[in-house]
């Protein structure tokens, strides 16, 4: 099912799609599948290493489900410190 | 927890965690170094989602807290530019005795590393810059990063 989803850039990420938020239309039941439809725009292959998803706000894992609505924050490996 | 873009002043901080039940004070300084991985680094960027990193990191705070019973604990981490020897982080743990307080400061500092949403960029000498830890993420781009998470 098609999902009206905010999808929200960090980081290296933000570089890759050249920009920091977009609204997308996807074909997508997860935020996993949502990561991967849209490497194209964020420019990795699969979410390796210390790559982190939010849905809403909050942290979730990568087979959460998402909704029409939702904005989704892709975060690329983090490395504070 | 607190993200901020001003430096960081260790010595004020560790006043908030004045204790008279506290018989150890354990802290921790992350500060910017000249080199990574052979890299000669000019300055680095931290970027930070601050409403996810201040939630995640009160959650750390708060296992270090219980798991190591602890009296109180706090964390600072910088955001923007920040210049060679300048702190990017710093961890207070206050306790009873030593121990505790010396776990307690690892725990954060390591859980802090991997698991909130802060980002750095490295600029080197040579002109390149790159996002640490980044190295295998990247299929297209200008990024140059290789070089592995520093302190």
């Amino acid at each position: 099912m098609i999902k009206n989803l905010t999808i929200r850039y960090f980081a290296l990420f933000r570089e890759n799609a050249g920009t920091g938020e977009e609204i997308v239309s996807l074909d997508a039941e997860t935020a996993a599948d949502v990561f991967a439809l849209l490497k194209d725009r964020h420019g990795s292959e699969e979410p390796t290493g210390h790559c982190k998803v939010a849905i809403n706000d909050v942290m979730a894992d990568w087979d959460h489900p998402v909704a029409d609505g939702d904005t989704v924050l892709l975060f690329p490996p983090v490395a504070g410190g | 927890m607190k993200i901020t873009s001003e430096p960081i002043s260790p010595d004020t901080l560790r006043d908030d965690l004045l204790n008279p039940s506290a018989g150890a004070y354990v802290s921790f300084e992350g500060w910017i170094r000249n080199v990574n991985e052979g890299h000669d680094v000019l300055r680095l960027e931290y970027e930070a989602y601050e409403p996810l990193a201040v939630t995640e990191g009160l959650v750390v705070i708060e296992e270090a807290i219980a798991r190591f019973s602890v009296l109180n604990a706090r964390c600072v981490h910088r955001v923007g530019l920040l210049e060679i020897g300048e702190c990017a982080v710093w961890v207070g743990v206050s306790s009873g005795h030593r121990d505790e307080a010396f776990k307690a400061c690892r725990y954060i500092i390591d859980e802090i590393k991997v698991r909130l949403p802060i980002w750095k960029k490295e600029h080197y000498v040579d002109g390149n810059s790159g996002w640490v830890n980044c190295e295998r993420c990247a299929t297209h781009g200008h990024h140059h990063g290789d070089s592995p998470a520093g302190d």
